[in-house]
């Protein structure tokens, strides 16, 4: 039970500062929402080639996987794991096959939502 | 000099234009806002039963010109002409808006400074004896200019503060040399002023500028003194953009803050309806022009107004290019 | 207006004047929201773990739910009145990344399904995908190099 209830504070906690950064650079550099997930994903890459973000993994567990950087992550430890498998063609196959399923569910129920819904201005 | 021109930027119109009729409808954000009561028309919800937003924004167009149309107690085969625009790329709301109209129509695009645009070439259209009756309309639709320049409306971004709200709304008016009603006096034609803001979340203050060079271009022009307007009032400034031209203004020794307000600053409730600066769009001022000042001037309440509406000129492609934005204000002087 | 300010200065000037981001409450707003969805996220981990999920399903099991929840709110209206609220707390998570991928495809349905829904899913997200993959790619073979 303890241990159930530190692993979602931390999670709570690392989220949270992952998506305060984001909102630092939002209000202090004028990034749009779309150059903010595009360096998070790419910092996520990063940070793990040099093997600081598994450790934050380890601390935050899903405060650290469900950012966009946690995306990041997946991609370059996918790509880390086919090469030690395959070689240099594991660099090409490992990070989409990581993540395959987050980013066909996006593909699906994106598709499946966007033509079921209507879009509304808000008021 | 051309006999008509007095200066620089601005001709004195000789034979009497006037203002016949003037019709707005709005969205229903607008419909909430301080001056409700003064549209002919709040539509219930941003589609209106069509099914897109540039749909909407061409009927808004169609049903406003059949309003003035109709406050004028003319048919279509008495107007001349049709000048309008819109933000839309190639002024579709326009364009697919009055294709039934039948009338001989000029398409024209000056931003959010379309309807003074469409007034000034109207007047001398007018005046020049070319026509007896003249229309004059613009519109902009929140949902539209948002896809078409911003964010998808379902992304969960936040509007900078600086932002201003798009207004939903179409403005018409009929510009005739009989009948009765207010008259347009003077027309100052802005030039293109770029201050060097790339900010496409602060229009406001790129526009100012522009602003406050065709007010001050207007007095220099006519040697009218400023304290002979009840009111000046810019077109889509907003709160911030609106503080920024006055003081601009005041720099260069023009005093008229007592007689001084912008459409897009009044359109809204600043407090309530979480529209950050103020609103914005060809639609603002159209509404503001057609609904609040023409029935103050029909009551006598507004004698002496100068309508400066102004426009951004910049398109997504300019913006991503990251481009500086080229600003307008163009100016009608209009006395009961 | 040349009189009075060079462009340089007046941008200068335009930014002392123009009102600011409130920068605490905004940062506040993202770390209580990003951080109780990436909470959710846990939870719904502890739970696939205690059903026997193995980890590193659990894992992404966990953002397939959260992307189908994504979507979802965003199709439902909800998730930009949470964006509004929250800025980069409902950006940078992964249900971010699923609204970035809804939002523009409902709105250009009325361009029709493929040049429409289909082309527009991937205004935002698609730069995202293709920073995220590119890197992965050259980090992997980086990782090739230095190892053999």
């Amino acid at each position: 039970m303890n241990n159930i209830f530190v692993s979602i504070l931390s999670a709570f906690i690392t989220g949270g500062i992952i998506c305060a950064i984001g909102q630092i650079l939002i209000d202090r550099t004028k990034l749009t929402p779309a150059r903010i997930l595009v360096l998070f994903v790419t910092s996520g890459v990063v940070l793990t080639a040099l093997g600081i973000y598994q450790r934050l993994v380890d601390i935050g567990g899903a405060g650290a996987t469900v950012p966009l950087t946690g995306f990041g992550y997946s991609l370059a430890k996918g790509a880390f794991k086919d090469v030690e498998q395959y070689g240099l063609l594991g660099a090409f196959t490992g990070g989409v096959k990581a993540t395959a399923g987050g980013i066909t569910a996006a593909v699906f129920f994106g598709y499946l939502v966007s033509v079921a819904f209507k879009p509304k201005p808000k008021s | 000099m051309a006999e008509k021109r007095i200066g620089r930027q601005t001709i004195k119109i000789q034979n009497p234009v006037r203002i016949v009729s003037a019709a707005g409808i709005v969205g229903p954000k607008e419909g909430q806002g301080p001056l409700r009561h003064y549209f002919d028309e709040i539509i219930e919800d941003e589609l209106w039963g069509e099914k897109s937003w540039e749909k909407a924004e061409s009927k808004l167009q169609r049903e406003t010109f059949a309003k003035a149309l109709n406050k004028a107690g003319m048919s279509t085969g008495e107007v001349d002409y049709v000048i309008a625009g819109d933000l839309l790329n190639q002024c579709i709301a326009s364009n697919f808006g009055l294709r039934e109209s039948m009338i001989p129509f000029f398409g024209v695009f000056g931003a959010c400074s379309t309807m003074a645009e469409s007034m000034s070439l109207g007047s001398m259209i007018i005046d020049g004896g070319f026509a007896d009756n003249v229309a004059c309309l613009t519109s902009s639709h929140f949902c539209a200019a948002e896809k078409q320049f911003r964010f998808p409306l379902e992304l969960g971004s936040q509007r900078p503060p600086t932002s201003q709200w798009t207004v939903t709304g179409s403005g018409c008016v009929m510009l005739s040399n009989k009948g009765t009603g207010p008259c347009i006096t003077h027309v100052t034609t802005g030039k293109i002023i770029d201050m060097g803001i790339k900010d496409a979340n602060n229009m406001g203050s790129a526009m100012a500028p522009a602003a406050a060079d065709t007010i001050i271009g207007h007095f220099y022009d006519t040697g009218i003194a400023p304290e002979s307007y009840d009111l000046i009032i810019t077109g889509d400034l907003g709160r911030l953009g609106k503080n920024i031209c006055d003081e601009l203004l005041r720099r260069q020794g023009l005093e008229i803050s007592d007689r001084y307000n912008d459409c897009g600053a009044m359109i809204f409730d600043m407090e309530r309806q979480d529209i950050h600066c103020g609103g914005s769009g060809c639609g603002c001022s159209a509404v503001v022009l057609a609904g609040f000042i023409y029935q103050k001037m029909q009551k006598g309440e507004l004698k002496n107004v100068l309508f400066v509406a102004t426009g951004a000129l910049l398109s997504p492609t300019s913006t991503q290019q990251g481009e500086s934005i080229p600003c307008i204000a163009h100016a009608v002087s209009i006395r009961i | 207006m040349k009189a009075i300010f060079t462009k340089d200065e007046y941008v200068r000037y335009v930014e002392q004047k123009a009102p600011k981001s409130k920068v605490m409450k905004n940062i506040l707003r993202a770390f209580l929201v990003g951080g109780v969805i990436c909470a959710g996220g846990q939870l719904i981990t502890n739970w696939l773990k205690a059903r026997g999920v193995p980890a590193e399903n659990a894992a992404n099991l966990t953002a397939l739910i959260l992307v189908c929840v994504g979507a979802l709110f965003t199709g439902l209206n909800i998730y930009d009145e949470i964006g509004r609220f929250a800025g980069a707390g409902s950006i940078v998570p992964i249900t971010g990344f699923a609204n970035s991928i809804v939002s523009p495809a409902m709105e250009f349905r009325s361009e029709g399904f493929i040049t429409g829904v289909g082309a527009r899913m991937f205004v935002i997200a698609g730069p995202v995908l293709v920073y995220g993959i590119s890197a992965s790619v050259i980090a992997g073979i980086i990782y090739y190099l230095l190892r053999f």
